[in-house]
């Protein structure tokens, strides 16, 4: 029996990533830092994180959640709170003198804390939410983030979070860029930076889903009865993947602050988890490579490709009917309804990059025809 | 203390009874279907935009109002036959997320007809009219619609237990697959359903709008879900229940709304404590609270799965 | 209990009853498996066979009695609460002083029970070898962490090897990389038995193993069996319908129906047996 698969699918994989960011790099030195590329570059990196950490949850374990909204919220305020420089925190928390939190930890510091608040609020929503059936759990995570919302909405809580206000002037992409003494920009990692913490978290991931502990979570999705019948305890793999899944989610969120380079927690809404819902069935629930391409898709098309729908057309005296601002995102759901209607595995399905790629794959496939 | 408590009240039960036929389009499609209609609250925003816009092009209100109900009829009809029936054999999953896909666009095609801008309701004669009750001012539809939503929920009630389609429709929540093999014409009893719930949307719309006249895209989303909150908290698939809990969570979502104001003046708190951004939260909570203690609901049954 | 009796006896069950809301599905039974036996339970459809075996992996709590596992009891319970008043069994009084002990599935196999499904449930998307390789996870040393980060290597070569030789035995080495359910029937039921074994049981309950079996496949099947309890030293408790294979392989077999034991003996017994005949086959209206 030939259990060895070939090694040759996963090399090409890796030589695909590294050539991947490396073309970033040498892009973000040599074109103009205002292109819309890098816009999509950068929010697709984001998205593609947070995708992954849904895709964990909703795809891998079949837990169907949609409180990914308030996680985000959890760690971009963590991350925020942790690193606005103490000498604008006056300024920032102006109406709660200055704010409580009065020191600042370093970057990658904070957005490890941001992934762990985010963890442990989620420890804290698991214990009475696991437990219930699938519809029931989707409303009460829903909820859940809502509720968060408010809380960190709460004028009450503002020394710490800054109530209504939002919060600003911590460190961005930006601050990653390398100048010189007078301020210009020598080497631009403002795209490359979110890329690598992306990937690093994206990578953690996959080791996850890989290991024994993956293919637990896949088993609980596959048949929970069966799976607890295996000696799997339901209950600790389903808060683990939660938990896991959280602490991404929140990592993505601090990532989202540095991209939005401020946060308000009245934008964390549950349309934000739609969105990322939408993402992950488009890629292909239960599929890494589906996430990630899905969300650098979705941004493109949402912030750059289809804005030329937003924009008045004149074609010699007659302007085309339709085209004015918001059609864009009209044709943006219309596209997305189609893929949930006759698309519904998504475009890889469950499939992986490595398995596109190997030939053993292909043969299987054709031969269950 | 009465005359402090009393406005908040009111505006509760009124609040309440919108919810209400809001929650009963969810309840009964939950019932059928085992789905969760993400797109309902956004059928409710539908019903008032289109309200705005016939108005506005000049049409009499009287003529208006059976349009809006006919034309938000239609919407929930077609949504039902576009997005859902394709995936009626698909994992549940699937038919969630189509419902989420829908909300979505009705929401972004609203934003792009309105373009983004804040919409007010007419003004329709009578309703409107500002009343006394007591020491509170409030308006007529505040009274109207608890009286109206009982109406409603008798008519309701009266058809499901005393009419064919009724009883179809009793069959199909109970077991879907037997009715099916019994020659109940599923597709009738769905959409007639969806018919109902969306009408009874409608009805909600232009009592809600009246009350609280901006109408903008995201009009429907916290409604909405306060409506689904109701159906699980009275126990989904239960009408009575779904009403009940809808003016429950409009009464406590309303009184949290004055609590600053109402501790305040029985000098229990010394300042206002802001604590009206919770009043949202609340819902949440009385959600969660439910789901652990008695996750069938007020009024709901209990059903055991077979190994 | 003697030491002598424990370490023969691997499941007992001691009176248990079985109620849901008014309905006993069963009906105050007792048995015993030995050590080493195979045992198996037939009856008429409904009789409570899956139930019994529910009750024993921890799936349903038993409304009453204890269920012993290498003598020590891994589910105990009496009529609480509205059942006290709805209990439609006998004897629940006798354990009303013992402290009810309830386990979840996944703990009563980590105890060394495993057992198969009447309507097979393998998990789909993966394929034929990660199926059985996930029955190893319970036993795992390693925590999430240790495992992400690959420290755990040697254990799950370990694993792996481990599934690689299940597969050998149970003849499925060769569709180790298809999708678990692009099997042909017989052998996914074979598949649900090595992933079953790959929990390291003592007691391996099987769920109707011969379902929908032509005559050939069900003998296969028997000799598969008799094969795996001796290799890996076990002891089987089977639900079973096919007549010919119970009688072939069993050592005794009990008959439950309607929720109640009606005979216990070796197969020659159980065959003469007029109450089992008469439940089996009906008596005739003259």
């Amino acid at each position: 029996m030939n259990q060895k698969k070939s090694k040759k699918p996963m090399i090409i994989t890796f030589a695909l990533v590294a050539a991947i960011y490396i073309a970033v790099f040498i892009a973000e030195q040599t074109m103009p830092a205002t292109s819309m590329l890098f816009t999509v570059l950068k929010k697709g990196a984001v998205y593609a994180l947070v995708a992954v950490s849904m895709n964990l949850l909703n795809g891998f374990t079949g837990i169907f959640s949609l409180g990914q909204a308030g996680f985000m919220l959890v760690g971009a305020y963590a991350y925020g709170i942790f690193t606005i420089p103490v000498a604008q925190r006056a300024s920032v928390y102006q109406y709660f003198d200055g704010g409580a939190v009065q020191f600042t930890v370093p970057i990658v510091v904070a957005m490890i804390l941001a992934g762990l608040a985010a963890a442990f609020f989620a420890f804290l929503i698991g214990l009475p939410v696991l437990r219930l059936k699938s519809d029931y759990l989707a409303i009460a995570t829903l909820g859940f983030a809502e509720i968060i919302r408010a809380i960190f909405q709460w004028n009450g809580l503002g020394p710490i979070t800054n109530g209504s206000n939002m919060l600003r002037a911590f460190p961005n992409f930006n601050d990653f860029n390398i100048t010189d003494a007078s301020g210009n920009v020598t080497v631009y990692l403002s795209t490359l930076i979110p890329f690598i913490m992306a990937g690093v978290c994206i990578a953690l991931i996959v080791l996850l889903i890989n290991s024994s502990y993956g293919r637990a979570f896949k088993a609980i999705r596959d048949d929970e009865v069966a799976a607890e019948a295996m000696g799997i305890n339901l209950a600790h793999h389903k808060r683990l993947a939660f938990c896991i899944s959280s602490f991404f989610a929140g990592v993505g969120g601090a990532m989202l602050a540095m991209y939005q380079t401020t946060v308000q927690a009245k934008s964390f809404t549950s349309a934000m988890t739609y969105e990322i819902l939408l993402i992950v069935v488009i890629g292909g629930i239960g599929s890494v490579t589906g996430s990630v391409f899905s969300s650098f898709l979705f941004v493109a098309c949402s912030e750059w490709w289809l804005r030329f729908l937003d924009e008045k057309q004149i074609i010699g005296d007659f302007e085309v009917p339709l085209l004015r601002t918001g059609f864009r995102m009209v044709v943006f759901s219309v596209i997305i309804m189609i893929v949930v209607l006759f698309f519904r595995r998504g475009i890889m399905g469950d499939k992986e990059l490595p398995d596109l790629l190997s030939r053993r794959e292909k043969k299987r496939r054709g031969a269950l025809k | 203390m009465w005359d402090t408590i009393f406005p908040y009240l009111l505006s509760g039960v009124s609040v309440g009874g919108q919810y209400a036929l809001i929650a009963i389009g969810y309840t009964m499609v939950y019932g059928i279907l085992r789905l969760i209609n993400f797109a309902h609250g956004d059928v409710f925003m539908v019903a008032g935009i289109i309200m705005v816009y016939l108005a506005a092009s000049g049409l009499p209100l009287w003529l208006c109002i059976p349009l809006v109900l006919l034309a938000t009829v239609l919407v929930g009809f077609t949504i039902e036959r576009v997005a859902y029936k394709p995936l009626r054999n698909a994992p549940r999953m699937s038919v969630m997320i189509s419902a989420i896909g829908v909300s979505y666009t009705l929401q972004n095609l609203v934003l792009y007809i309105t373009g983004g801008l804040n919409k007010q309701y007419p003004t329709i004669p009578w309703i409107s009219d500002t009343i006394a009750i007591g020491a509170a001012k409030t308006k007529v539809v505040t009274v109207v619609t608890p009286f109206l939503v009982i109406l409603l929920v008798v008519a309701l009630v009266l058809l499901i237990n005393k009419t064919k389609i009724g009883m179809a429709m009793r069959a199909v929540s109970k077991d879907f697959e037997t009715s099916r093999l019994m020659g109940i014409k599923i597709n009738q009893v769905i959409s007639c359903t969806f018919i109902i719930g969306s009408f009874l949307a409608g009805v909600g719309s232009i009592l809600f709008f009246t009350n609280y006249p901006t109408v903008i895209q995201t009009s429907g989303a916290m409604p909405g879900l306060k409506a689904f909150v109701a159906a699980v908290f009275g126990g989904i698939g239960s009408i009575p229940g779904a009403v009940i809990g809808a003016f429950i969570i409009g009464i406590m979502e309303n009184i949290i709304k004055g609590l600053d104001v109402i501790l305040f003046k029985l000098g229990i708190i010394s300042a206002p404590m802001g604590l009206a951004t919770f009043s949202d939260a609340f819902t949440f909570a009385l959600l969660i609270i439910i789901l652990i203690v008695k996750p069938t609901g007020l009024f709901g049954e209990k059903v055991t799965d077979k190994v | 209990m003697s030491e002598a009796v424990k370490n023969q006896q691997v499941l007992k069950l001691e009176n248990i009853t079985m109620q849901f809301g008014g309905v006993v599905a069963i009906n105050n039974l007792s048995l015993e498996v030995n050590q080493g036996e195979i045992v198996a339970l037939i009856g008429p459809n409904g009789a409570g066979k899956t139930t019994a075996f529910n009750c024993i992996t921890g799936v349903y709590e038993p409304t009453n009695g204890i269920v012993y596992f290498h003598g020590e009891p891994i589910a105990v319970n009496h009529p609480q609460g509205k059942m006290v008043k709805q209990y439609g069994g006998i004897n629940g009084d006798l354990y009303k002083d013992r402290k009810p002990v309830v386990h979840t599935p996944d703990k009563i196999t980590q105890m060394g029970i495993a057992r198969t499904f009447q309507n097979i449930r393998l998990f789909k998307s993966q394929t034929v070898f990660d199926n059985v390789l996930i029955g190893t996870h319970l036993r795992r040393t390693s925590n999430v962490l240790t495992a992400t980060f690959r420290l755990n290597a040697k254990e799950e070569k370990a694993n792996r090897e481990k599934t690689a030789k299940l597969l050998e035995i149970v003849g499925l080495a060769d569709v180790a990389g298809e999708l678990a359910t692009s099997l042909p029937y017989g052998k996914q039921r074979r598949l649900e038995i090595a992933r079953a074994l790959a929990t390291d049981p003592t007691l391996l309950l099987l769920d109707e193993p011969a379902a929908g079996m032509n005559p050939q496949e069900t003998d296969e099947l028997g000799e598969f069996i008799v094969s795996i309890k001796n290799q890996f030293d076990l002891t089987v408790f089977m639900i079973e319908h096919h007549m010919n294979l119970v009688m072939e392989i069993s050592d005794r077999i009990y008959v439950l129906d309607f929720g109640k034991q009606i005979a216990e003996g070796t197969p020659e017994e159980i065959q003469k047996n007029p109450v089992v005949i008469a439940a089996y086959l009906g008596v005739d209206e003259e």
